[in-house]
């Protein structure tokens, strides 16, 4: 384990340059609200063009994975699908149902986006690029994301459409269960680094044994458990498939959303692919290590460029996950909520805690003797309780179409 | 600062305000949702950060769904979403003249107390010590308010549930 | 006016409103309501003491506030839960019908 001096180089510090050289345009009393302003614009502009790649990446590498080539014929490669998505959404008709809450029917989308892109502010993208430095930034952020819930019962409520009703109580049901496990899975990691900051726990990832071996969260093994256990939740929370139920086009036509046309549609897409990109974010900043580079030598290439590229790795892999899993049914997704995920996070709070008064077994076989009792009490119970829960189903027989 | 205070507590308190003066019952709860969230800004402006991000999850996040689940299970299908049985002019008056006259003692308390906040700027909250404490000094009262949350919890749900007698009377 | 009478101020007010909400309105998840709204005045009243109080020590203030809304979503819970028994039994969930003991 070495200690590295920071790199700071010109890639490092360019975008500090380019604030500091527009603040200097505006009186210096105003400083803090052009850094401001300049940090929110940042984000909104960047985090929306990672949306509309993300759409066409999306649609184009389902395509693929379905044996199709995706949208081809917009643009180069169909590389301007995006705008003419956005061109047609933008001048639909907005229709608003006769009995539907007019207010509340406006509302809904906005204050999703709002809640959504709040928790954008307390991700490290880079090593300067914090937006917001705050004490207890992970429970900000997931503060930011419970109220995003309010807006989901909004819309289904506001539709005066009891099949919009209905859905919104069943999405409300999926998202409130999820949020338990997804908070369990990352106190682990709070525990451990012992700081509720963002931005300290980024620091803290950035040792590294032997010079490659990063020491990231997910590679001790209450932080592999806790990582898998928070991308379940987040595909959950986020109504990616397979727990999709709510926004499945053959279940209640469009859930919450069947009443919304038009830009309002638009809006829930963002958010929903914003809110993804956030809760990858985060599960980069908690357990992969944010900013910091795998090998001591690849600090040349500057934080935020490793920062999008694990986040567009996590972004893929959710990709991977649409494109190959069946949808679950509510009982089922329920079920794997509470009787699964629930029961393990738990057991890894234990395991974490064990791990964290263990720290200091310091000769070779007590290492090892912590390491094996760790993955032990993160394996045992993973296998017992999903043997158990899988008790009575057949062994799955696959029959593959003749090439 | 005490400006900024000003208008954070008008805000909160007109929420408040419209909420009970509302006659659908969502839009009641929706308005208070805005009275915690202004209450959860109070916070922030006093320095304890944790605490008001706490708020919002619990409130908004969380007790916000209890509520409005409660008023979707409860409305009867042929009504329209209003409040019933506010009526009876004599009953708010009377629960206006009391508000009015706790809040009359109140004022009177406070502004006839002599208080002299503290000159020391102000404190933001140390997550570090404020867990330590929570581990250390008031661990038996954590471990209580496990309890009552777990038992709580199991109460509501034995309540609230069906079972096989009132899904007959369901069915009346 | 010092900061600490107008927090204090705030609080009362928003005490009497949770009162008169929970007071006026005949309906059983208002009334509850207003509980919750009083519970909140409390815990600004122990935030505005906290931070303008005279000892520099802890966090006092601040875990009884947590405790409390703690409590305060224990008691949501279930007093929601006896509003959804209510409603089973008189099919309304008006406070004034709510006068019987018989079960």
């Amino acid at each position: 384990m070495s200690a590295v001096p920071t790199p700071d180089s010109l890639l490092e510090r360019a975008p500090l340059l380019v604030r500091d050289w527009v603040s200097g345009l505006f009186p210096a009393s105003w400083r803090w609200l052009t850094g401001s302003l300049l940090a929110i614009a940042a984000v909104i502009l960047g985090f929306g063009l990672l949306f509309t790649l993300l759409t066409l990446i999306e649609r184009k590498a389902l395509g693929r994975m379905q044996n199709r080539p995706g949208p081809n014929r917009t643009g180069p490669g169909g590389l301007l699908q995006p705008i003419a998505d956005g061109i047609k959404l933008l001048v639909k008709e907005d229709i608003v149902p006769v009995a539907a809450d007019r207010p509340l029917h406006f509302l809904a989308p906005v204050v999703l986006v709002a809640f959504t892109l709040l928790s954008f502010a307390v991700i490290p993208y880079g090593r300067h690029l914090l937006p917001v430095d705050l004490a207890s930034g992970v429970l900000f952020f997931f503060a930011a994301g419970a109220a995003t819930e309010l807006a989901v019962f909004m819309a289904g409520w506001s539709s005066h459409n009891k099949y919009s009703l209905l859905a919104a109580m069943r999405a409300l049901a999926q998202l409130i269960s999820y949020e338990l496990p997804l908070l369990l899975a990352v106190v682990p990691v709070v525990m451990l680094a012992g700081t509720l900051s963002t931005a300290a726990i980024v620091a803290g990832q950035g040792r590294w044994t032997l010079g490659f071996i990063p020491h990231w969260w997910v590679g001790t093994p209450c932080g592999a458990a806790g990582f898998l256990i928070f991308m379940t939740a987040a595909l959950a929370e986020s109504n990616r498939s397979p727990f999709d139920l709510p926004e499945a086009e053959s279940e209640l036509i469009a859930g919450h959303l069947t009443e919304y046309s038009g830009f309002k549609y638009a809006l829930f897409f963002l958010a929903e692919y914003l809110g993804m990109t956030a809760l990858c974010a985060m599960a980069v900043t908690l357990f992969l290590g944010g900013w910091q580079a795998p090998c001591v030598w690849l600090q040349s290439i500057p934080s935020y460029g490793w920062f999008f590229l694990k986040l567009g790795a996590l972004l893929a892999l959710l990709m991977w996950i649409r494109g190959t899993l069946p949808r679950l049914r509510l009982d089922q997704l329920m079920r794997l909520c509470w009787k699964f995920l629930v029961p393990l996070a738990l057991i890894n709070l234990g395991t974490a805690a064990f791990w964290h008064l263990s720290a200091g077994w310091e000769p070779l076989p007590a290492r090892l003797a912590r390491w094996a009792l760790a993955l032990l009490l993160v394996l045992g119970p993973f296998a017992a309780i999903g043997r158990r829960l899988g008790a009575g189903v057949e062994r799955r027989r696959y029959r593959y179409a003749p090439s | 600062m005490t400006s900024v205070l000003v208008i954070l507590a008008g805000f909160t308190l007109a929420a408040a305000a419209v909420a009970f003066a509302l006659r659908p019952l969502v839009h009641c709860a929706l308005c208070l949702v805005l009275a915690w969230a202004g209450v959860a800004a109070f916070y922030l402006w006093a320095g304890a950060e944790f605490l008001a991000f706490a708020q919002v999850l619990v409130y908004v996040g969380a007790i916000s769904m209890v509520v409005l689940f409660a008023v979707l299970l409860t409305r009867r299908q042929a009504d329209s979403d209003e409040a019933p049985g506010s009526g009876g002019a004599g009953r708010i008056a009377a629960g206006l003249a009391v508000a009015a006259v706790v809040a009359g003692v109140l004022g009177r308390a406070v502004l006839g107390a002599n208080l002299a906040p503290s000159p020391v700027a102000a404190r933001p909250l140390d997550v570090r010590r404020l867990g330590a404490e929570l581990a250390g000094a008031y661990a038996p009262a954590l471990l209580v308010a496990g309890a009552l949350l777990t038992v709580a919890l199991i109460g509501a749900v034995v309540i609230a549930a069906t079972d096989a007698e009132t899904r007959g009377e369901d069915r009346r | 006016m010092n900061p600490l009478t107008l927090c204090l101020l705030f609080s009362g007010a928003l005490f009497a409103a949770g009162l008169a909400g929970a007071l006026c309105r005949g309906n059983a998840i208002l009334v509850l309501l207003g509980i919750e709204l009083m519970l909140n005045a409390a815990n600004v009243n122990f935030i505005a003491f906290w931070r303008f109080g005279p000892s520099p020590a802890a966090a006092t203030g601040v875990v009884f506030v947590l405790f409390a809304i703690a409590v305060a979503a224990a008691e949501a819970a279930v007093g929601l839960a006896l509003v959804i028994a209510v409603y089973r039994h008189q099919r309304n969930i008006r406070l004034a019908e709510a006068v019987r003991l018989k079960g």
